[in-house]
């Protein structure tokens, strides 16, 4: 089977061809590794990055900004984004701490993409 | 009032501004000053939760917070005096700065050198052409993106984007993401104003439809937003009579273009280039005020933070050198010496602005130049021409007007560099 997309590992945005069948996949029209990287898994599975925030209390803001530490299967952001939509942390929290665990067992772990301290009251 | 003497003032802490406060302080400044009116540093970048920042300074892809954290960490590990939650109201041409807060009350700032760093603004629904009422609901994309990312509240149920620049088609993403319906992005062009990869992983993974070549032309409603009315446009951007649509939403989000923000620097009386709507900057960008430098997005708006930072620290660097002239009593060649020292930076045929505007005549100097091309082609070649003679070429795999491009010549001209981009 033949499918195309437009590579977005980059803006240079080239137009991928991917030929699958028998275990074997072609990428035609990359200009790149990263382009037939993508190429191969847009094929097998489509992987996006997933960036959101969660509540937060007693912080200076009321949105903690997060993000995925690795690709996502595409058909499972609105899960993940599920998940998220019901997590409250509490501040302070550092960036980069580890706000769940490998989420849906996708082996990709969503974390703080700022610090933020506890406000003082 | 508060006077507070300081060899750096930078005025603005986002990815700019610290770069440049950082740069000061590793040449070894002693005091540096760090102005910023949110109540905390890091700028737009604060509420840009979304990644692809950073691939060039720290060769991953980070979230705009997480790019601004390190360096807000940087400078907190530093002796830099922030003042947050701290506003400038005035600069004078002899570096003198007027600001308050609501704990020192009035301040003012005595500076060696100043570095303006305060960023752009969002183009609104008057500045768009959009007529009619003025009820709710009409927002920047910008403050769509504080209302959600930061303050945690969604300011409609279904929107409108116009505009598909690269943060109207962020935007649309995030909305989607957070139970918002798009109902569509128009475009007044004929084609996108984003990247290909942004019409890819923020409008097509979300069936969110793009219109070209249309736009708002009304909206509706008295308190609340109830609908806009969209038209197709012909090749000079006009609305076509008889194409008007109403689409029902409670929601416009405006991404129609940013623009510098420089009050204080014009108030001051630096010239401004009415292409960049920057200050005009010289190569080590000073503007046109003895003392005074200006970066980042202010200067002319970049698109790429890796390069607004590499803006501040060339500021930076030039602020410092002001400083050592000011305090030898020699008269150094670095002195600009007036409009007779300078240059002109010419942009070639397919260039639509060149930072900065001008360079100092005689030795030969590192030079960085920022460009955005008029047209996209696949392939093309840049030039930096000095007095007629190729400085530097490089070959750009594609080019497109919505990225800038950079070049870092060596060489000392006489008469003026040009800079162009031949397609190949």
């Amino acid at each position: 089977m033949t499918k195309d997309f437009v590579c977005i590992a980059c803006p240079e945005s080239c137009r991928l061809r991917v030929n699958g069948g028998g275990g074997c996949v072609s990428v035609e029209g990359n200009r790149c590794k990263r382009g037939y990287e993508h190429g191969v898994s847009e094929y097998a599975r489509p992987m996006r990055m997933l960036t959101s925030t969660v509540a937060v209390s007693g912080g200076i803001l009321r949105r903690l900004p997060v993000i995925a530490d690795g690709g996502i299967p595409k058909d499972k952001i609105w899960e993940c984004l599920n998940v998220l939509y019901k997590i409250r942390v509490k501040a302070p929290v550092t960036i980069g701490g580890v706000i769940v665990e490998n989420i849906l067992n996708t082996g990709v772990n969503i974390v703080a993409s700022r610090s933020m301290n506890a406000v003082k009251i | 009032m508060k006077t507070e003497f300081t060899d750096i003032a930078v005025i603005g802490g986002g990815p700019a501004g610290l770069a440049a406060a950082l740069e000061a302080k590793r040449a070894g400044v002693k005091r540096v000053v760090v102005l910023e009116r949110d109540v905390e540093l890091g700028g737009i970048l604060r509420q840009c939760i979304h990644d692809g920042f950073g691939i060039h300074r720290f060769k991953k892809r980070m979230s705009g917070n997480e790019y601004a954290q390190a360096f807000i960490d940087e400078t907190e590990k530093s002796d830099i005096k922030a003042y947050a939650d701290t506003t400038a109201l005035e600069l004078t041409a002899d570096r003198k700065i007027y600001a308050c807060n609501s704990r020192d009350g009035m301040l003012e700032i005595r500076a060696g050198a100043v570095i303006m760093t305060t960023g752009c603004r969002e183009r609104t629904a008057s500045q768009a052409l959009i007529y009619g009422e003025r009820p709710a609901g009409a927002l920047t994309a910008g403050a769509v993106q504080r209302y959600i990312n930061i303050d945690g509240y969604l300011p409609g149920k279904r929107a409108v984007v116009l505009g598909s620049g690269d943060i109207g088609l962020i935007m649309a993403r995030r909305m989607t993401l957070e139970g918002i319906e798009v109902e569509g992005v128009y475009e007044v062009m004929s084609s996108p104003g984003g990247l290909t990869r942004n019409i890819v992983q923020c409008l097509d993974d979300y069936g969110i439809p793009l219109h070209l070549s249309a736009t708002v032309t009304k909206i509706e409603g008295r308190d609340r937003v109830r609908a806009v009315t969209v038209a197709k446009t012909d090749g000079s951007r006009r609305p076509i009579a008889g194409t008007e649509r109403v689409v029902e939403c409670d929601l416009l989000v405006l991404a129609v273009g940013l623009i510098p923000e420089n009050e204080l620097l014009i108030k001051a009386g630096a010239e401004i280039d009415p292409r960049t709507k920057g200050a005009v900057l010289n190569d080590r960008f000073e503007t046109s005020l003895s003392g005074i430098f200006a970066a980042g997005n202010a200067a002319a708006v970049f698109d790429l933070v890796d390069y607004v930072s590499v803006s501040g620290e060339i500021a930076a660097r030039g602020a410092v050198e002001f400083l050592r002239e000011n305090t030898s009593d020699k008269n150094t060649e670095n002195a600009s010496g007036g409009a007779d020292g300078y240059v002109p930076v010419i942009a070639g045929e397919n260039i639509n602005f060149v930072i900065p505007q001008r360079v100092r005549k005689g030795a030969a100097r590192d030079l960085a130049f920022f460009m955005r091309v008029k047209t996209s082609a696949p392939r093309a070649e840049l030039r930096c021409l000095c007095d007629g003679a190729v400085a530097e070429k490089k070959v750009c795999r594609y080019i497109a007007p919505p990225e800038m491009l950079s070049m870092t010549p060596c060489c000392a001209a006489e008469r003026e560099i040009k800079i162009d981009a031949v397609n190949e």
